[in-house]
């Protein structure tokens, strides 16, 4: 793919992180999603976005060998 | 040593597949065969020939062992919200290995590196620096194979097995295929081992909620344990948030620097086959984040255990039919039969290549490499069967917990070299002391529980001692590389 900007690619790596050690921002009940508190489909959610997002990188740095 | 308690089914249905994974074992062997084992590129790392699909199943079945699915929902079971800090965990933890381990798998392959230690030595020249990470290495990971027979144990017990012979014949059995095949056996068993615990979680998740009233009811139930316990919650104390945060992020930099997660990696057949898994590895995740909701399951129904950890088989018993029982139990099982076969064999590659080659035999050739490794293998698992057989549990539990800390500690001595050049020997030795010995002292002032709290001035807040030890290991090492001259900077290593 294109391979102009990929140092700025890398930065996506560090949402999860932001996403997921900001704890206040999703410990709580509300909003719901199939019974399961906000607490728990928020974590969950974030294991497919990881994986996109870490698909999204690898598209883009595959083929510089490093 | 059989009880009236015995399912006859059940007890069939586990010896079946217990018996199938052992052939496997020692077919393994021959499976993609070597022209020699006798080396321990072949023994200890299956030849570093594995790809995209052979990875993601060995690491997959290593890293979420036999003790988590038990010990997790165990804690989520008796804490609540707390105990789910494991998901953020094992999410973090991909994000490190895509960006970080490609180039630790080149710097070990161009260098004929087998474990971490061998890339420490290599790259700073110092024996002291490569023994430092050997020993925890070694160290941290025993009591981690001791706790997959904790696991084990607990569903021996589910299927009325008692005393401790089941064991002793699971693990001698292990033993010997892991001797003759090496590192093949448990990649080869990782295939059945996770295509059955992906069969019994998926049918655990959609049919225990079902028999219990649905997720919202099985919620429900948990928050009303809670709330008349009037400890754990649903969701997080306040005080919570940075234990939280700290576990997930320190267990997550801590995850790949254990010998058998490395050795999966060093397995791998390169570095676009270790950032695929860690896209696809996330898989494994999400089934954590579901076992874990095994826990809030066991309150909704009513289950009354002697102890957390057998919420699982207690639930699993109570639920399926007892053929499928017998299923998730075989699955659970072997479960604990992958990691603690990769374990051994990462400590067999320690003691070998940082111990034995560095201090007995400078001059021992590929074959005597291997023969060490696989009598070591021998002896770590004989090890942690006594260990198991003779200590407390309990004390299996706080050597593990010390050993995350420990190994946490080897970050700097192994990670920093990938990016930079400017941290010598001495400093990271220095560092690793000052971590080590802190952590240990915080974690036995604190009753060996992970958690430190800290005071600043009128803040006070609790966090992980692990990562607090690594700061401080991190502040040590660039103090004492200021104050010993040193020499000028190399470039940074790589592209």
């Amino acid at each position: 793919m294109n391979q102009r900007k990929p140092r700025l690619l890398w930065l996506l790596l560090l949402l999860p992180y932001a996403g997921l050690l900001w704890v206040p921002f999703y410990n709580g009940r509300t909003p719901e999603l199939l019974g399961f508190p906000f607490f728990y489909w928020y974590q969950l959610a974030w294991v497919p976005i990881t994986a996109l997002l870490t698909w999204l990188v690898y598209r883009g740095v595959r083929d510089d060998g490093a | 040593m059989t009880a009236p308690d015995v399912d006859g089914v059940a007890l069939a249905v586990f010896a079946a597949f217990f018996v199938l994974v052992t052939v496997m074992g020692f077919v393994a062997a021959r499976w993609r065969r070597p022209a020699t084992l006798a080396h321990l590129d072949e023994w200890g790392l299956g030849g570093r020939k594995f790809g995209t699909w052979i990875t993601w199943f060995l690491v997959g079945g290593d890293f979420y062992t036999a003790y988590t699915i038990i010990a997790v929902p165990a804690l989520v079971y008796a804490v609540g919200a707390y105990g789910f800090f494991a998901l953020p965990y094992t999410i973090i933890v991909y994000p490190f290995v895509f960006a970080v381990m490609p180039l630790l798998w080149r710097e070990a392959k161009e260098g004929g590196h087998v474990t971490a230690a061998d890339v420490v030595h290599a790259r700073y020249g110092s024996r002291e620096l490569e023994l430092a990470v050997a020993i925890t290495g070694v160290l941290a990971t025993m009591p981690y194979i001791a706790l997959q027979l904790v696991g084990m144990a607990a569903v021996f017990k589910a299927l009325g097995l008692h005393g401790e012979l089941p064991l002793v014949v699971a693990f001698i059995v292990l033993a010997v295929y892991t001797y003759s095949s090496g590192l093949r056996a448990p990649a080869l068993i990782a295939f059945v081992k996770d295509t059955m615990i992906y069969i019994v979680v998926i049918a655990a998740v959609a049919l225990i909620p079902a028999k219990l009233g649905g997720y919202a009811a099985v919620f429900e139930k948990a928050d009303a344990f809670f709330t008349a316990k009037g400890a754990g919650g649903l969701v997080l104390d306040p005080s919570q948030y940075i234990a939280y945060a700290t576990l997930a992020l320190g267990s997550a930099f801590a995850a790949f620097l254990y010998p058998h997660t490395l050795t999966g990696v060093f397995a791998s057949s390169g570095p676009n086959t270790i950032r695929k898994n860690a896209v696809l590895l996330p898989a494994y995740t999400l089934l954590l984040g579901l076992i874990a909701l095994l826990g809030y399951m066991g309150h909704a129904a009513d289950l009354k255990l002697a102890s957390n950890n057998d919420v699982v088989p207690a639930l699993f018993k109570s639920l399926f039919p007892s053929g499928f029982a017998g299923f998730a139990y075989a699955a659970i099982a072997i479960g604990a039969l992958v990691p603690a076969a990769v374990m051994s064999i990462g400590a067999a590659n320690l003691f070998t290549r940082n111990f034995w080659k560095a201090y007995v035999n400078p001059r021992i050739d590929h074959a005597g490499e291997a023969r060490v490794a696989k009598v070591t293998s021998l002896v770590v698992k004989v090890g942690a069967l006594l260990a198991t057989l003779y200590l407390p549990t309990q004390f299996a539990l706080d050597l593990q917990l010390l050993g995350g800390l420990w190994i946490l500690q080897t970050f700097p001595a192994v990670i920093f070299g990938l990016f930079m050049r400017w941290f010598t020997a001495p400093a990271l030795l220095a560092g690793w002391a000052a971590g080590l010995t802190a952590g240990t002292l915080f974690a036995i002032a604190d009753g060996l529980k992970p958690l430190h709290k800290l005071v600043l001035g009128d803040m006070q807040f609790t966090l992980y001692v692990g990562l607090l030890a690594l700061v401080l290991n991190v502040v040590v090492a660039v103090v004492a590389n200021l104050a010993f001259a040193h020499r000028p900077t190399a470039r940074p290593h790589g592209t």
